[in-house]
């Protein structure tokens, strides 16, 4: 079994935190939630984390969620008041310079390509929306997918290519990329078999395996088959096929709010309404068609109500962060 | 002797009900909430003749509760009187006149700090359910303290869109959402406002 130790409590918001985001470098931490605030956090000459800078006044409501671009230089954050504010600092200090617009309500989710030319959004307009990066602070609208049938609640980019997951309140994951011939993008994969919402997604630093988390209080592990797999899975129109390979229930009594895989260690942490921080682990040697993953964490009582949101440090291995409804922010060191 | 007084309060509760009615929409229309079917008219109400119960009495407080040396834990009594005065949305009654709320629907569990509350829309195709969820929703969260984790769900086979409504009552990012609207706070504020009972 690891150990999840805590590293330091961090505590200024007023109100339920919904999200955190560390930058690319590893050196600083974005939070967000609803006191309409933008918060960054990084390690002052003691070797503590403090809050040094607030960003106001670039949303009306609460603020969802918050994301650094892959080159650090820029911070996306989505909002209720359906608007995504992009945030550069070219003048020494952060500063909201685009507002991009066009969801009917509430932005739950936005999120960077690993090449930084594109942005997705999604809403609980149903819609997901993909956005090129132009030039200096101009954004063009590529594409308004409407394949989900309800509020969509998460999207996240593949960490080498340009797929779109997205995660809804109507069960499914879907995944989008761009059609070649025409640049127009598509669904190109739906994934089934939770119960409940899917609140959050995380691939694993491959790309080829995607984890979820839902309503439904279970995880499911999802693998991709490229067409042409020696397993002998079906694909369709050149696309990948991807199949529930594993799923871990009974670990968690409530709704699991975020999940995170993390790509230097592979650890798998969640964030859970039961108040606790769950780690996983992949068995070694397992069947990648019918992988293992045991639970090598519990930290009950992790914060004092929900788990908003988990997030794994890029840099520095088992260096975790999370914030709960609490208003709280903590830093867990994690070992095994 | 119900029956009289609620044809006349019913008139008069007209202008409020067109009122409430003009909020909603334009909060409908914004905020795509659907409370109301489609073909409702203005200032029909949907279920004309609610059957109309005899509220309990006050509760008498025991020895016990008054001394302050034991260790009082909530109880379902004291969730259900939090919430047995909530203004029902289309008439001038209790939640608990109209039986939406009732004590023995309410369990508690203090050592896990978890709450259920079943409420019974007054009919089966009620618009008004996920609002009334809601104002209960809103009130515990007020009241209580926030280690206790509410769950409002519609009485098992007494609505037609019942996972419908509790999916989107558990849903805590859409009930955030919900409640940073102005005119939906205000409707909710309207059925929460205690009113002095008869």
């Amino acid at each position: 079994m690891g150990k999840l130790e805590l590293v330091q409590t961090l505590k200024k918001d007023n109100g339920r935190v919904w999200n955190l985001d560390w930058h690319p470098k590893g050196d600083s931490l974005a939070s967000c939630g609803e006191e309409k605030s933008i918060r960054i956090w990084t390690k002052d000459l003691t070797g503590k984390w403090s809050n040094r800078v607030v960003l106001t006044d670039g949303h009306k409501r609460t603020i969802r969620q918050v994301s650094w671009s892959p080159c650090g230089n820029y911070l996306a954050s989505g909002s209720f008041d359906a608007t995504t504010c992009i945030w550069d600092k070219k003048s020494g200090e952060f500063e909201c310079n685009a507002t991009l617009e066009g969801h009917e309500n509430e932005v739950k989710s936005i999120a960077w390509s690993k090449s930084g030319h594109l942005l997705a959004t999604c809403s609980r307009d149903k819609s997901v929306w993909v956005w090129e990066v132009a030039d200096e602070d101009e954004y063009d609208c590529a594409a308004v997918l409407n394949a989900h049938s309800q509020d969509v609640k998460k999207v996240i980019f593949h960490p080498e290519k340009d797929l779109l997951a997205s995660a809804s309140y109507d069960d499914t994951i879907k995944l989008f990329r761009d059609d070649p011939n025409d640049g127009d993008w598509v669904c190109c994969g739906t994934l089934a078999g939770h119960e409940s919402t899917v609140w959050s997604i995380s691939f694993d630093k491959t790309g080829t395996r995607l984890a979820s988390c839902s309503d439904d209080n279970t995880v499911k592990i999802w693998k991709e088959y490229p067409p042409g797999n020696p397993e002998g899975i079906a694909t369709q129109d050149g696309d990948s096929a991807w199949k529930c390979v594993c799923t871990l229930s009974g670990h968690h009594e409530r709704t699991i709010y975020d999940i995170h895989w993390c790509h230097l260690t592979g650890f798998i942490a969640t964030a859970s309404g039961d108040d606790a921080i769950r780690i996983f682990k992949e068995e070694e040697g397992c069947d990648p068609n019918s992988p293992n993953f045991n639970l090598v964490c519990v930290v009950d009582n992790a914060h004092n109500q929900d788990v908003n949101c988990v997030t794994w440090n890029p840099v520095v291995p088992g260096l975790l962060a999370s914030c709960s409804d609490d208003g709280e922010i903590k830093i867990w060191e994690f070992r095994e | 002797m119900y029956q009289t007084s609620l044809i006349s309060s019913v008139i008069c509760h007209n202008r409020h009900c067109f009122e409430l009615r003009w909020n909603l929409s334009k909060a409908k229309n914004k905020l795509r909430f659907k409370y109301f079917s489609i073909t409702n008219k203005f200032c029909q109400l949907e279920n004309q003749n609610p059957n109309v119960y005899k509220t309990t009495d006050d509760r008498t407080a025991t020895l016990d509760e008054e001394d302050d040396t034991v260790v009082d834990e909530f109880d379902q009594r004291e969730i259900f009187d939090l919430i047995r005065d909530i203004n029902d949305p289309e008439h001038p009654l209790s939640l608990e006149q109209l039986h939406v709320v009732q004590e023995n629907l309410i369990s508690i569990d203090n050592g896990k700090n978890s709450i259920l509350i079943n409420f019974t829309p007054t009919i089966p195709h009620c618009s008004m359910a996920t609002l009334i969820g809601l104002s209960i929703r809103v009130k515990l969260l007020r009241c209580l303290p926030s280690r206790f984790k509410v769950r409002v769900e519609v009485t098992p086979g007494t609505h037609n869109a019942e996972h419908q409504v509790n999916k989107q009552l558990a849903d805590k990012e859409r009930v955030a959402a919900a409640l940073e609207n102005s005119h939906l706070i205000k409707v909710i504020n309207q059925c929460i406002a205690s009113r002095n009972r008869g």
